[in-house]
């Protein structure tokens, strides 16, 4: 019996030795998330990373609509590219106003926000998000990285297109902290993660970056409108850069008008026509608008579904006495609304002679005594998660809309404009902008003479054109109407009747949390 | 592998019951007495010295047993007067046992071993059965609350099985786990929660525990060296006595109801406001009905606890089996648990005393039906003046808020409240859970060097939870929620879940005692190994409507996650003259969650004790019957509560409703994770002095302890670099924070006497948290990491760390007050910079949610057959965040300009708020002193005696938990963890009786 006893302690002092030399033990691998060498493994491992790289403009995260977001610290339902853009480029200015308590949301029409801004810091870590899966797919994509892992030919081919629209994404998303934050730090797919704080790079140095990204792409780009939906082609290249002159007087002191004539030329020569009806283009089957979108971020009901993008532009937009299913949603967010001055630039608030011009009234004060109360302001009824033929979306909730980053209309209208400013071609200018007109009232109506083309006639039309868009901001700056007291607007500055700003708030502070992550960084004069 | 030791554990078991005893045996005989007054003392421990034989004293303190024939040492032991060795006499021995030397003569069990309380170094608390807080207790925790100096257990709220909150000395994490490591007879339990109950501890059937010992500083914890941070908690079950079979049963019967409801207006506030502030068309639309939507959805709840145990002994093998049946219904409808529990300890003793094995068994399957907490905030925001229910079938025929606009897709107002009733009767969520816990600890003394044992401890703990959950597909709140291909709407939910955790454990370890007579010192070394594996798999299944109609697919069937520490420790105890005790140990820990190059820490410590009675200038000084001074330095590491494989970069797979269309095709996306290559260990070095006392002839005794802990490399969240990592955050080990605190704890015996004794224990907390560091580079506009989501608003946070503040200040704007009324002024707020906005550069860090000081108190009396005793605990300096008032008690929100009613908080009255603009919510008028005195128990008892014709004895009890509450905060309940009151599940008053017979 002894014996018995005995030889089961050893046995067990066995086991333990057995389990002690056995440090393997301490090496443990995830069930179903994979390492990079199993992802890029296959030519369909790559294509589902690239999707990331556009999928990151549209989704929150990787599970739709919510629940395993990329940007931590904000809110998920907000933390999307077009969410955030549109806050900043749009409440920030007379076209919107907000209901919400979010956390520093009504700080962009108050003109008072910090550099802890939660909006600001979402937005600055999702353009930062994207610049850095775009650096790491590019290696990913590296000529060796192919050959040892033995994808060629047309494969190989179509990861290097892969690669080249990535370099496009993060000159986009370059373009983007240096039009709202000015500067920012620096990263290119020569820095390795992890290893080195980038360092600042100046508004600048941005502008050349992204001037040089584009243009060193352009070529090995697909031709305008070759490339699947949803990519970028040539055309998407030659906007960005056509959009990137017609600022280059605010980013560098140095104007590129005639640049930016030359590239929104090769755009609109470049087939697109627009669309018959204005108030066809944001709706929900507006993928068909592929003769006159050039770039878009696209959503579905079913299988891109998010809280923010199109699902916010839809849902936030309806309030009071409107119908939420004449939107083709299941409700009201009670929230956005445009200050006196967008209905102001039209003739009727009914769309009678400008069919733009789509704002519901009904229970709507025109003034804004309270930026709370969703019924102070014109509500605006842009986007609509209905089809052409009237049929809802394919959700109620997560509308099917897409987003056009970039239009025919805006690059007829940068061409006017530098056409103006830049001794271009102006009868020229006038025909792109009559036809924005003639499609806007449905006849020749509206259209102007060339006298009345001006700069200023131009910055009204680009409201009346692009409102709810994205562009406001940036074109108040360019015109010297965003802070100055030249141009007001309800609540600008947090005033009732509108107030100049402090010159510095043209560019948006870098969210503390990265100064105090990265000593190279310095903030923005003024915060 | 583990079926290996499974089977190896089956074998040794078996081996115990065909064991023979082999001496040759002789009867001895005896009485114990108390040596002072010579009473009796029933049910004290009658043992062979080092073996399990022995029996328990009968009622007038006699005991007869046989022993072997080369036994010469008896062993008494008594829960009220300590252990006693006599050697072994022919005839009657009489033997009499001193109360004053029971605490210290006590032996504990400390990390891998015991020690008698008195040669501890290290602090070390313990709570057994005899002090346990009684009534209806469904998780152990619950027993000591209030117990012990530096232990702050918080209940998690009134569901059933909810479990609770722990923290030993105010935790030393920020972004780790801040639970303390709980080891159950040497097995040590993961944190991680189990699928389908509230609480894992709830798996525990709390009548099985005998102790709970507390390790609290570094000297005593850093045995355990990972996981060791946030203190240990060792619990030890219940033990068999050799002997007769004796029976012991026990019933209790509680019914549980609501303490106190939300305070919100009633239906003709909420008519009155809507009346003189909303526009005619929301005027329109209030009801004529009076409904109180709190009585709606709260019931008085019926629980029953029985629990039938039997000990005795086979042989050399003392056993106990206990079984145990709860159920314990919810007082928010629908809500039940139901456990039922069995427990097998075995400790045989074999090959002439030099084997001992410790086998331990608990099963535990528990039923529970989960009430939907959702109606809670719903009852305090719905409407009063509205009904239950309406004719229509439609929503189940609950009332609900409509709008005719979306009659085509649901007919609901979409943002509204969905009936708090409907929402708890149209949810059916059940679970069905399974766990085991299980080791064997073979404890093997040498033959050829007895001074040297070999400890085999090797351990399960499995556990199934499965679950559905199913809502009708005419309940509002799922109501049409999916639209099929075919344009068809589907509604309601019908899914299931499953988690299976198989977590396993393996320990060795040599322990080396010898005295060295020469030098009058004694010596005590162990040196071990250790290896622990947490593995659980998750099985995913698709989102289902109520008709089975397929929502969404999981990309994967499931997922198995899992981690391993892999350990090496010693200890070194030394004695000298049975006055100075000095102890150091060390702990190699390696974990699987960081990268082979950082894997590893290594955790030493080193205490001192003195016992200073046993010094000649003392000795003579009568008050003081006992003095100790203790001093103890140590490092304890952390890994708990991050994530498993976060040191490389992972791919994860979207899901197909997270997709991306390019061209023709939908895509799901392979997105890398953010990762940490150099995460690392985080450390937390505590310094701990001493005294513990021991007073008229230790009618008082106590503890005082001054302890500073200061933890470096924390494991923190932090943002990264734009530009250098695939996650704006994560966690890092940057950052330090210090803890310092004091402890006093008194038990003073007021009262002893034949017929009447009354003993008072007190003791008392004080805890200050700082942090020190937070970020890589100092940036003074960087406020802090902000956390804490409240409700109101979208993504506001009302709690930071921030460096020089203690975690989780509160991140508020300044109220400004009306001076003539002192009421709060609508949206006015201290301008802070003086800039003339008011924005987050006005926020200010402001008190926090962790008291800076608590309080325990209990006493019991005994009066003949009667006893009574009453707890009592209070915290200082704790504030909490009133968010159920400022998301709910603004006139906005009571006339929703979206087009519908709700209730609010009565705080509306007070304030008048309007709820426009935004910053309200982060008022600090919102934050409010929630320091409370909480009469937590009270309890009366009587000892019926012998009962049916002198075969069992009888003991009845009654008692109240949650008797009442003093405070200043204006919210349900002052006592919540995480700072942030919202739809919190209220604790109720319960009231139980119980009877309990021994047989």
């Amino acid at each position: 019996m002894k014996k018995n006893i005995f030889k089961y302690i050893i046995t067990a002092a066995f086991l333990v030795g057995g389990v002690a030399s056995c440090t393997k033990k301490l090496d443990l691998l995830p069930t179903n998330d994979v390492t990079a060498s199993q992802v890029y493994s296959s030519p369909a491992g790559y294509k589902q990373a690239f999707a990331k790289l556009y999928g990151s403009f549209a989704l929150t995260g990787n599970q739709g609509p919510s629940g395993n977001g990329d940007i931590q610290g904000i809110d998920e339902g907000t933390s999307d590219f077009l969410r955030l853009y549109w806050k900043a480029q749009e409440l920030s200015t007379d076209e919107a106003v907000v209901a919400w308590g979010d956390p520093g949301i009504q700080d962009f029409h108050n003109m008072n926000w910090s550099s802890s801004n939660p909006m600001l810091t979402g937005l600055y870590y999702r353009a930062y998000y994207q610049i850095t899966l775009c650096n790491d797919f590019i290696n990913q994509a590296s000529d060796a990285n192919l050959t040892s892992r033995g994808i060629s030919g047309a494969d190989a081919d179509a990861i290097k297109l892969y690669k080249t629209e990535a370099r496009f994404l993060r000159a986009f998303q370059y373009w983007v902290i240096m039009d709202l934050f000015g500067s920012g730090p620096f990263a290119t797919e020569n820095d390795k993660l992890g290893s080195v704080l980038p360092q600042q790079a100046s508004r600048t140095a941005l502008f050349s970056y992204v001037e040089s990204e584009l243009k060193a792409i352009e070529g090995s780009l697909v031709a305008a409108k070759a490339n699947e939906y949803g990519r970028a082609d040539k055309a998407a290249a030659w906007s960005l850069l056509a959009r990137l002159y017609l600022n280059a007087q605010v980013y560098t002191g140095t104007a590129k008008w005639a640049d930016a004539i030359t590239y929104s030329k090769k755009v609109i020569e470049a087939g697109y026509t627009l669309i018959p009806n204005y108030a066809q283009l944001m709706l929900a089957d507006n993928h068909l608008n592929t003769s006159e979108f050039i770039f878009t971020i696209n959503y579905d009901g079913l299988k891109t579904q998010n809280w923010g993008g199109t699902t916010f532009l839809a849902h936030a937009p309806i309030g009071g006495a409107m119908t939420a299913s004449d939107f083709g949603v299941d409700g009201g967010w009670g929230g956005v609304r445009t200050t006196k001055n967008l209905p102001a630039m039209f003739p009727d608030v009914t769309g009678t002679a400008d069919k733009r011009s789509q704002f519901y009234t009904g229970g709507q004060s025109l003034e804004i005594s309270d930026l709370t109360k969703f019924t102070d302001g014109y509500a605006v009824t842009k986007f609509k998660n209905k089809t052409r033929a009237g049929a809802n979306g394919s959700s109620l909730t997560f509308p099917d809309i897409d987003f056009p980053i970039f239009r025919l209309a805006e690059q007829y209208l940068i061409y006017a404009e530098a056409s103006l400013r830049g001794a271009g071609d102006v009868t020229q200018s006038l025909t792109y902008i009559n036809n924005l007109r003639t499609r806007a009232y449905g006849n020749a109506s509206g259209n102007i003479s060339a006298g009345q083309l001006t700069t200023d006639f131009i910055l009204d039309e680009r409201a009346r054109e692009l409102y709810w868009e994205g562009f406001r901001r940036t074109d108040l700056i360019r015109y010297n109407k965003f802070v100055e007291s030249s141009y007001l607007w309800p609540w600008k500055g947090g005033v009732k009747s509108g107030t100049s700003v402090d010159a510095y708030r043209k560019v948006y502070p870098i969210p503390s949390s990265d100064i105090s992550s990265n000593v190279n960084l310095k903030q923005n004069t003024g915060y | 592998m583990n079926i290996k030791r499974l089977l190896f554990v089956c074998v040794m078991a078996m081996l115990a019951f065909v064991m023979p005893a082999l001496a040759q045996d002789k009867v001895v005989t005896g009485k114990v007495t108390d040596s002072k007054d010579g009473t009796a003392l029933a049910g004290a421990s009658v043992m062979v010295k080092g073996t399990t034989i022995g029996v328990s004293t009968d009622a007038n303190g006699a005991f007869s047993f046989k022993v072997p024939g080369t036994a010469t040492t008896l062993v008494i032991s008594s829960v009220s007067h300590g252990n006693l060795e006599v050697a072994i006499t022919s005839g009657t021995m009489s033997i009499k046992l001193d109360q004053a030397n029971a605490a210290l003569n006590e032996v504990v069990v400390i990390g891998y071993g015991s020690a008698r309380k008195k040669d501890l170094t290290g602090s070390v608390s313990t709570v057994s059965s005899k002090d346990f807080i009684k009534g209806a207790i469904t998780t152990p925790e619950q027993l000591i609350i209030g117990k012990v100096a530096g232990v702050a257990i918080t209940s998690n709220g009134g569901a059933p099985g909810s479990g609770s909150t722990i923290r030993v000395r105010g935790g030393s994490s920020l972004s780790a786990s801040n639970d303390p490591l709980i080891v159950v007879d040497g097995m040590p339990l993961s944190n991680n929660g189990i699928s389908g109950v509230a609480s894992p501890l709830s798996m525990i059937n709390p009548n099985d525990i005998e102790t709970f010992t507390i390790l609290k500083d570094a000297s005593a914890t850093a045995i355990y060296g990972s996981r060791a941070s946030n203190g240990v908690i060792l619990i030890t079950t219940k033990r068999g006595k050799k002997g007769k079979p004796t029976f012991s049963f026990s019933s209790q019967l509680s019914s549980a109801t609501i303490s106190k409801k939300a305070d919100v207006l009633n239906a003709d506030q909420v008519k009155s406001i809507v009346n003189a502030n909303a526009p005619t068309n929301i005027i329109s639309k209030l009801g004529s009905t009076k409904t109180d939507w709190q009585d709606q959805i709260y019931q008085n709840a019926i629980g029953t606890d029985n629990n039938l145990s039997v000990s005795g002994g086979i042989k050399n093998m003392p056993y106990r089996l206990s079984f145990g049946y709860l159920n314990q219904n919810g007082i928010l409808k629908t809500g039940n648990l139901q456990r039922t529990s069995i427990g097998i300890t075995l400790n045989p003793v074999l090959l002439d005393n030099h084997l001992k094995i410790d086998l331990n068994v608990k099963g535990t399957f528990s039923k529970s039906r989960f009430a939907n907490e959702g109606a809670i905030g719903s009852a305090v925001s719905f409407d009063p003046t509205q009904p239950t229910t309406t004719n229509s079938a439609r929503y189940g025929g609950y009332w609900e808020w409509l709008n005719a606009n979306n009659f085509a897709s649901t007919g609901l107002e979409t943002l509204a409240p969905k009936n708090p009733l409907g929402q708890l009767m149209q949810r059916d969520d059940r679970s069905n859970v399974q766990r085991s816990i299980g080791n064997a600890v073979i404890d093997y003394k040498l033959h050829f060097l007895p001074d040297l044992r070999a400890i085999l401890n090797v351990g399960y703990d499995v556990s199934q939870g499965t679950g559905t959950v199913v809502v009708n597909d005419s309940a509002a709140s799922q109501y049409r929620r999916f639209k099929d291909a075919g344009n068809v709407f589907h509604g309601g939910q019908n899914t299931e879940y499953k988690q299976t955790k198989t977590n396993t454990y393996l320990n060795f370890y040599l322990n080396y005692a010898k005295d060295l007579k020469s030098i009058d010192s004694r010596i005590e070394a162990i040196a071990g190994y250790e290896f622990q594996d947490y593995k659980t798999k998750n099985n995913n299944y698709p989102d289902l409507t109520y008709d089975k109609t397929v929502v969404s697919t999981p990309n994967y069937a499931f997922d198995e996650p899992e981690n391993a520490l892999m350990s090496v420790m010693g200890r070194l105890n030394f004695t000298i003259q049975n006055k100075y005790i000095l102890t150091g140990s060390v702990r190699r820990d390696g974990s699987s969650k960081f990268n082979a190059d950082n894997r590893y820490g290594v955790f030493p410590s080193a205490a001192f004790a003195w016992k200073m009675k046993s010094e000649d200038f003392l000795k003579d000084i009568d008050v003081i019957s006992d003095l100790k001074f203790r001093i103890g330095y140590g490092v304890t590491g952390q890994q708990d509560g991050i994530g498993n494989y976060d040191y490389i970069s992972y791919y994860n797979l979207s899901s197909g409703t997270g997709s991306y269309q390019l061209g023709n095709a939908y895509y799901q996306m392979y997105r890398p994770g953010g990762y940490y290559y150099n995460r690392k260990w985080e450390q937390t070095a505590t310094s701990n002095i001493a005294l513990d006392y021991g007073l008229f002839n230790n009618r008082v005794t106590g503890s005082i302890e001054y302890y500073k802990k200061t933890t470096t490399d924390l494991l923190n969240e932090i943002n990264q670099p734009a530009g250098t990592n695939f996650s704006n955050k994560i966690v890092a080990n940057v950052g330090s924070m210090e803890n310092t605190g004091f402890e006093f704890s008194i038990n003073y015996q007021a009262i002893k006497t034949d017929n009447l004794t009354w003993d008072i224990a007190f003791n008392a907390t004080f805890n200050k948290n700082n942090i020190t560091k937070l970020t890589i580079s100092d940036d003074p506009t960087y406020a802090g990491a902000r956390y804490g989501g409240i409700s109101g608003g979208t993504g506001n946070t009302v709690l930071i760390n921030s460096i020089g503040f203690n975690r989780g200040a509160y991140f508020v704007y300044k109220q400004v007050y009306d001076p003539k009324s002192g009421k709060p002024i609508d949206n006015l707020f201290d301008d802070k910079n003086r800039d003339g906005v008011i924005n987050e550069q006005d926020l200010y860090q402001y008190k926090g949610a962790d008291p800076t000081s608590f309080f325990g108190f209990s006493t019991n009396v005994n009066y003949k057959k009667w006893n009574a005793g009453l707890v009592m605990r209070a915290n200082i300096g704790n504030y909490l965040y009133n968010n159920r008032a400022s998301s709910t008690g603004t006139i906005r929100n009571i006339i929703n300009p979206i087009g519908y009613i709700n209730n609010g908080s009565s705080d509306v009255l007070y304030t008048n708020f309007s709820g426009n603009g935004t910053n309200y919510y982060l008022s600090d008028y919102y934050v409010q002193n929630a320091s409370f005195l909480r009469l937590d128990n009270i309890n009366i008892g009587y000892n019926a005696g012998r009962v049916f014709n002198n075969k069992a004895n009888l003991r009845l009890s009654a008692n109240v938990q949650n008797v009442f509450v003093i405070t200043e905060y204006k919210g349900l309940d002052p006592e919540m963890n995480g700072g942030i009151d919202n739809n919190f599940y209220p604790r109720p008053r319960t009231f139980v009786i119980g009877l309990s017979l021994d047989f």
